[in-house]
Order: structure tokens, then C-alpha cells, then sequence
């Protein structure tokens, strides 16, 4: 002690003088976690961070974080099923965040206001031909466009985009909106080939000097079953259906018409079927409403528009102006079985959605690709057998959407551009999924999701119009600060505020925060405060 | 203190906010700081204002602060002369609901079946006594005083936003915040903001904004939740969760929280059927 005179003011030392970081057993310490939606999409994107930048209003930043991974934000966000929102945690909540409906906004916001794709990073003198000019070969051009390689795009179909212009069907996706992101592709450079069938992949690649090449041909083959039929009788496939009337060549069908299938394809079908003029649309289904591979969204508009089910029934003939169904039943295995029991139903005509398959024989020359039940075996990077080539969308993949097939056009992207330079393929680290238990949700505002507007059903059954309308601005922007940015940190100065020993420091602005750990007791206040999960609780080292 | 732009004298009573702040000779306080006693802060405050005064310093403003056994027990007469003269003073009370750095001994403002070292879990009724207790804010309403308000520590904006009001009046005001003691309670040390949430959410703790004896404004519970919620995560109240849950004690607690409810309009507001105005403000 200091010799000093009884009762006088004392000069005070600092309290920072005791380092109660001493105390401490457990550290916090900020973590980002993968937000479910991310690890979701199928097509890579990385949702939670496009949203956190256009909670702000910060549109252009939101695109260009989104348009990283996936060119076509106002495809996506008209066709795509959102596997995001299914995993969103904020449903635990209250409603899953309407993260399709951002999506297009962004989309059709770039479109409008002209907002290019970043342009090609210099020349690698590689050259590299994608067989498909779909989803997954627009999308592997693009990225690899960007990455500097010279890009020869074939397709044997008149125009591009592939099922998405030819399957799907306009009412989802309006034409001007596929062109305007096709066009704004092909413009950063890629050579482009159409009405060219390729026919043989290795002759291709010699005489093109190509480098690599990336076959993402589809799945453009029904697959048909026997059914027997009178010579009248009028069957048609739901693919050529499909093709038919995207090129303005609608086939005569009849007022009875009847689907045979249960997948998206069947339900795209029929709902074009009435919008032909067909008064009865029947899809007709082995299975019952919960196995149907179908996605929900979907059926509830079919249903809406006035289509009707046939649920456990089977195709057995096609007699004169009518079908034999035979009736099913689920065994315990939830397989369709036979019962004996027939009924008839009046029909004009029939469209099988049987699903597709693969047109291989371009590969037949090259040996190494090994081919199992009618897909493509590739490695984690889509690489063949055979090596520079590669494969992916409906060709390689069980789950056949656009979304997958422009996440594989990406993948493979990165696969050829580490083939070309002789690199081993970097394989992204694997992170903790920020899940439910991992968020405080007190601090997030009750907010019930925003809806889209539907054309009315009226006008449904007669036009080929656009069914889901979009999110006016401030309905996007409102959809977008719902969302919780799970295990991402948002600078919401909780833990700032909740430390009882001042020990968290703000670094400004979208610098986020430091612990200062002279003074950190490890109480773990800041972990269960924060919200979205991006602190974690580590044991010191003792 | 950026509520009087740092122009501010705090004085203290004895309580654990000393014993972190400011061992001697250190001191965490930025600022002219007072210690005197444990039973006279509000009088000393008196003293330091009416210095302010005649020194001319009409922009230094003065606080005191306490723990609840400092503003209920031991300083409550002078609390009280400071309330009835009008003295120009935020007295702060930091509730903590018992004497803890002594080693939790019960207080005026323990609530009951509490368990502490003087209210053991043992006989017939465990714990602390049923009784009315010492309610100050309401004790300060009475003395209408220009301003009343109570706060917790689950919600941070709320506290900064009373205390910026309570410096746009002159007079007595006061100020209580719940602070839970995770020693005393029984808590674990992260758990303390959720516990004064639960507090909050079970309507057991009021957080309201008074004026002249006037309740002006109350937050509403937004989910509100059952005693048992918060009473079962705390380890003073552990001797009502035995094997049987004491259904008959918890439902007197109940009772309390659901008394709250009705005297100051806790109840959830309900959902607005339009929000997107609110959010996207």
C-alpha cells in the first residue's frame, strides 16, 4: 500500500486490471454454420448470404452474389422446387421463408434493368465442347466461359435451353424470360452450334481440337410400357406432347383426355391438355397422393385448374373411345398390386409420363465411360471413365430438375477447369448445418410469409399465361428480412450487449466482432443470446 | 451516461455492484463516483444534488444506485425522504431478490417459496414466506413521483430507452431492474438473460413505464409461458420439482403471475393482421 494520509481521495487504478479471462474453462468463439437452405440447393447456391444482402435493399450485390453459382435467378425462380424452403428453419417457426419468390425478383429486376454477367477472365487457350445446350450445359458454359476457356456449345434442337424450352411448359416459365438469361450467357462469348446432333463424342472432340468436353444431353427418350391399342386409338408421349406445343405445333387430342404417370411431368402435361381445350383431363396413377413423386405446389394447381385424378389405378388397354383401368391396392411395401377389379373411362386420347431416359449412343465409341441401367458412372467431380470427359444433368442423375442440372453444370465446370490445369479438384470444406436447436428465436419479429398473386383459375384453363405472379418490392424485401441467418452472423450487437465483462469487441460495420480474451470469463451468455447460432462454446486447453 | 452526455455524479450504496467495480484501489467508473454507506446513497444523492445546484451545475445530473437489499431493506427510509422532497436523483435499483454477495440471505424483495441461507427448503412451508413482500415500484408510484419505471436485463434497449427518459424529467425518479443472480438463483451463467425473459414472459415480473403515479405505458408478454417454465430452470425453487412437483405452491406462484396480468394489462397483444407496415419500417 501507498503511504498515505488517513482519509483522503484516493487515485483509482483501472479495474482492467484484473483479467478475469483467467476464470475461464470454455471459450466462445464466432463460428459460420451452413444454413440449411444452402446445403439444400441442389444447384450450390449459397441462399442465406444473397438474402443477408438484400434484407438491405442492396439488390444488385444480392444478384451478384446469387448469379456466383447460377445464371438463371428468374428461371429458377419461376420453375424451381425449392428444396431451400422445405429445410428452412424459420418453418419451425412460422412459415419457411419464400425464398423462390426473392429469387425471381432479383431475376427479373437484373432483366429489367440490364445488369450483366461478369465478363471472362482472361484466356486459357483451353478448349472445351458442351454437348446440350439445357440447363446443365448452359450452365457449365457460363462458368467456364468465366474461368477463361473457350466454350463450343452444340445442341441438336433449333433453339437453346433445352427441356427448359422445350418441357416446360410456358404457363411456368414465359419465354421472354428463358431468352433474355439464355442471351445474356451467350454473350460473354460462347460459340454456338444448333441443329447439330452430335453422334459421336470422341470423333467430336478430335476433329473440334477440343480439351474436354462436358455431355449433358438430357433425358429425352419416354419411356413407354406395352399397352394395347386399337388403331384408332390415339397414344402419345407426354415429352413429345410437351415439344410439340413449345414449337407451336399442338397435336389434336379431344375433348377426353387421360395422363397416365404421377410424376411433374404428368401434371405439366394435363394442365396443358386443358389449356388446349381439352374439357376433361384425367391423370391416371398406380400409386395414392402420398407417394406420388409429384411435388405438392404443383398438383394443387393442377387440381385447381379443374384437372382430376384416377389415384390407384393401372392402364391395361385402350379400347375404341375408351381406356380399361384396372384397379390397385398398396401392399405393406407401398408397391401397386392388381386386384382384379376394371373399370372403363372415356377417353379421345392417351399421354404417357412414364418418365425418360437417356439417348446414349453418342458414347458408344468411347469405351472407358461405363454406363450402369442407362446412367452415365461419373466420379464426384462428374468426370467419366473416359478422362476430360464428363457428364451430368438428367443424363447422370436420379433427381431430374433444372436446379440439379445447373448445379452439376457448375460442378463439372470446376472439374474440367482443374483437368485443363492439372490440379487436383478442391472439394469444399465441410461445415456444421446450423440447425433449429442452434438458434435463439426470441429475437426474431413474428412475421407471417408473404403470398405471390395467382392468376385467376378462370383464366387458367384458356391461356398459356404465367400462373404465379411476382413479389412486389416491398413484399420481396419484407419475404427477405425474415430470414433468420442461420449460423451467419448479422451484426445484431447481441452478444456485443449481453457481456457482462464488456469483453466483445465491435470491429465496425460488416467487420463483425473479436472476444477480447484477457477479460472473457467464458460465461457462454453470448452463445445463447445469439441468434442465428454463429457462436460456439469451445473446452480451453488446461 | 450517454444519456447526460457523461455530465453525471453516481453515487453507491454497499452491494455486489461495488465488490465488481471497484475493489480498492481500482475502479471501473469513468466517472465522479460516491461510495458513503450502505443505508444512505439516496440521501447522499440528495446532498451531491443540491451541491450541483448551488454550484450553478444545472447540467450534471445525479444517480444513485443500489442492490434490492440496499433500496428495500437498508436504504429505504432515505429512499423514501429523497422520493417525498422531489430531490432531483435517478435512484437505480438492481434486483437481484436477496443479499448475494453475503452469501444469498433473504431480503424485502425475495419472492416467495425462494430458497436462501435465512428461507431454508425445509418444514412445511419451504423457503421464503407468502407475504405482500416490498413492491417499491409500487411504493415509488405512491409517492407519485415524476417518473417509475422497471426494466430486466433480457432486453437491452428497452433499459437504455427508460433511462433516456427518465433524464427529460426533473425530480425523483426510479428505476428497477430485474438482474438474476445465477449464484443465488441457482442458475447456470448463460442461462441468466433467458431467466429474466421468462420473468418477463410469465407476467411474474411487470415491465411498465409510470408517470405521477400514472402507469403510462407496459410491455406485453409475447409468449406467454406457465411459472413452472422459469421457477424449474432455477435451483432455489428446486424443492418444488422433487419427486412430486408441489403443485399447490407453483399454483400460488401462478396466481401471482396471473394477478400481474390483469393489474397491468400484461396480456399478449393479439397478432396484427397487417404487419408488413410494422417490419418494414
Amino acid at each position: 500500500m501507498k503511504d498515505l494520509p488517513f482519509a483522503i481521495t484516493l487515485d483509482v487504478g483501472s479495474s482492467r486490471a484484473n483479467r478475469t479471462g483467467s476464470w475461464r474453462v470454455e471459450r466462445p468463439v464466432y463460428v459460420d454454420r451452413l444454413p440449411p437452405c444452402t446445403d439444400a440447393c441442389p444447384a450450390g447456391e449459397e441462399v442465406q448470404q444473397w438474402l443477408y444482402r438484400a434484407e438491405t435493399g442492396d439488390y444488385r450485390g444480392a444478384w451478384e452474389r446469387l448469379i456466383e453459382i447460377n445464371p438463371f435467378p428468374a428461371v429458377m425462380g419461376r420453375i424451381c422446387y425449392h428444396p431451400c424452403e422445405t429445410v428452412c428453419n424459420r418453418a419451425q417457426l412460422d412459415e419457411a421463408v419464400g425464398i423462390n419468390g426473392i429469387e425471381r425478383f432479383l431475376g427479373d429486376l437484373a432483366l429489367e434493368q440490364g445488369w450483366p454477367l461478369p465478363s471472362a477472365h482472361g484466356d486459357s487457350g483451353k478448349r472445351v465442347l458442351v454437348v446440350g445446350a439445357g440447363p446443365a450445359g448452359l450452365s457449365a458454359s457460363y462458368q467456364l466461359r468465366r474461368l477463361g476457356h473457350h466454350v463450343g456449345l452444340v445442341d441438336s434442337a433449333p433453339k437453346l435451353g433445352g427441356m427448359m424450352r422445350y418441357g416446360i411448359p410456358a404457363y411456368r416459365l414465359p419465354r421472354p424470360v428463358l431468352d433474355a438469361e439464355i442471351a445474356r450467357i451467350i454473350d460473354l462469348g460462347i460459340d454456338v452450334d444448333l441443329g447439330h446432333a452430335v453422334l459421336d463424342v470422341e470423333l467430336e472432340r478430335r476433329v473440334g481440337h477440343f480439351d474436354a468436353v462436358f455431355v449433358a444431353i438430357g433425358a429425352q427418350l419416354a419411356r413407354r410400357v406395352e399397352i394395347p391399342a386399337g388403331d384408332s386409338a390415339r397414344v402419345l408421349d407426354a415429352i413429345t406432347l410437351l415439344h410439340r406445343v413449345n414449337n407451336d405445333d399442338p397435336p389434336l387430342l379431344g375433348r377426353r383426355v387421360a395422363v397416365y404417370g404421377g410424376g411433374d411431368t404428368a401434371l405439366d402435361a394435363a394442365r396443358t391438355v386443358r389449356r388446349l381445350g381439352a374439357t376433361d383431363a384425367v391423370i391416371v396413377y398406380r400409386r395414392n397422393r402420398e407417394r406420388m413423386p409429384a411435388h405438392g405446389d404443383e398438383l394443387e394447381q393442377a387440381l385447381g385448374e379443374g384437372v382430376t385424378m384416377r389415384w390407384l389405378s393401372s392402364v391395361t388397354r385402350f379400347d375404341p373411345d375408351h381406356l380399361v383401368l384396372e384397379k390397385m391396392h398398396l401392399n405393406e411395401a407401398g408397391f401397386p398390386e392388381p386386384t382384379g377389379e376394371f373399370e372403363a373411362l372415356d377417353v379421345d386420347s392417351l399421354i404417357l409420363a412414364l418418365g425418360q431416359e437417356t439417348d446414349l449412343s453418342l458414347l458408344e465409341s468411347a469405351r472407358d465411360i461405363q454406363v450402369e441401367e442407362g446412367v452415365i458412372e461419373v466420379t464426384p467431380t462428374l468426370m467419366t471413365g473416359e478422362p476430360g470427359v464428363f457428364a451430368g444433368g438428367d443424363a447422370v442423375s436420379e433427381q431430374r430438375t433444372a436446379t440439379v442440372a445447373i448445379g452439376h453444370g457448375r460442378r463439372a465446370a470446376r472439374g474440367i477447369d482443374a483437368f485443363l490445369s492439372g490440379r487436383e479438384p478442391a472439394s469444399p470444406a465441410s461445415r456444421e448445418i446450423a440447425s433449429f436447436e442452434h438458434l435463439n428465436t426470441w429475437y426474431y419479429a413474428d412475421a407471417p410469409r408473404q403470398t405471390r398473386p395467382e392468376l385467376e383459375r378462370a383464366r387458367r384453363a384458356s391461356t398459356f399465361d404465367e400462373v404465379v405472379g411476382a413479389f412486389a418490392q416491398t413484399n420481396a424485401l419484407f419475404e427477405a428480412r425474415r430470414c433468420l441467418s442461420c449460423g451467419n452472423c448479422f451484426e445484431c450487437d447481441n452478444c456485443f450487449g449481453v457481456c457482462p465483462d464488456n469483453a466483445v469487441i465491435k470491429l465496425g460495420p460488416s467487420q463483425r466482432y473479436e472476444i477480447d480474451y484477457d477479460f472473457c470469463k467464458g460465461c457462454g451468455m453470448c452463445v445463447q443470446e445469439c441468434p442465428c447460432g454463429a457462436i460456439e462454446m469451445i473446452p480451453e486447453q488446461i | 451516461m450517454r444519456a447526460t452526455g457523461g455530465r453525471l455524479v453516481a453515487v453507491n450504496a454497499t452491494g455486489c455492484l461495488e465488490v465488481f467495480s471497484t475493489p480498492s484501489p481500482e475502479s471501473s467508473w469513468r466517472v465522479a463516483w460516491l461510495h458513503s454507506l450502505f443505508a444512505n446513497a439516496p440521501a447522499v444523492a440528495t446532498g451531491v444534488a443540491a451541491a450541483m445546484k448551488v454550484k450553478g451545475h444545472a447540467d450534471v445530473r445525479v444517480v444513485a444506485q443500489a442492490g434490492d437489499g440496499g433500496t428495500v431493506d437498508i436504504g429505504f427510509g432515505c429512499l423514501s425522504g429523497m422520493f417525498e422532497r422531489n430531490d432531483d436523483v435517478l435512484f437505480i435499483c438492481y434486483d437481484n431478490e436477496a443479499y448475494m454477495n453475503t452469501g444469498v440471505q433473504r431480503s424485502g424483495a425475495t419472492p416467495p417459496a425462494a430458497r436462501t441461507a435465512t428461507t431454508e427448503a425445509v418444514g412445511p412451508e419451504p423457503g421464503n414466506v407468502f407475504g405482500q413482500g416490498k413492491n417499491l415500484p409500487r411504493i415509488a408510484m405512491a409517492h407519485e413521483i415524476p417518473y417509475v419505471a422497471t426494466a430486466t436485463v433480457a432486453d437491452l434497449h428497452d433499459l437504455e430507452d427508460k433511462v433516456q427518459r427518465a433524464m427529460e424529467f426533473r425530480g425523483a425518479r426510479y428505476l428497477h431492474i430485474l438482474v438474476p443472480c445465477p449464484l443465488g438463483w441457482g442458475l447456470d451463467s448463460k442461462d441468466t438473460i433467458r431467466v429474466a425473459r421468462l420473468a418477463k414472459e410469465t407476467g411474474l415480473f411487470p415491465v411498465f413505464e409510470a408517470e405521477h403515479g400514472q402507469i403510462r405505458t407496459v410491455s406485453h408478454i409475447r409468449h406467454q409461458v406457465p411459472v413452472e417454465e422459469y421457477l424449474s430452470i432455477q435451483r432455489r425453487y428446486a424443492h418444488l420439482f422433487r419427486e412430486q412437483p408441489n403443485k399447490a405452491v407453483i399454483a400460488r406462484i401462478q396466481a401471482i403471475a396471473d394477478r400481474n396480468i390483469a393489474r397491468y394489462g400484461l396480456a399478449p397483444i393479439p397478432p396484427h393482421e397487417d404487419v408488413s407496415q410494422g417490419v418494414n419500417a
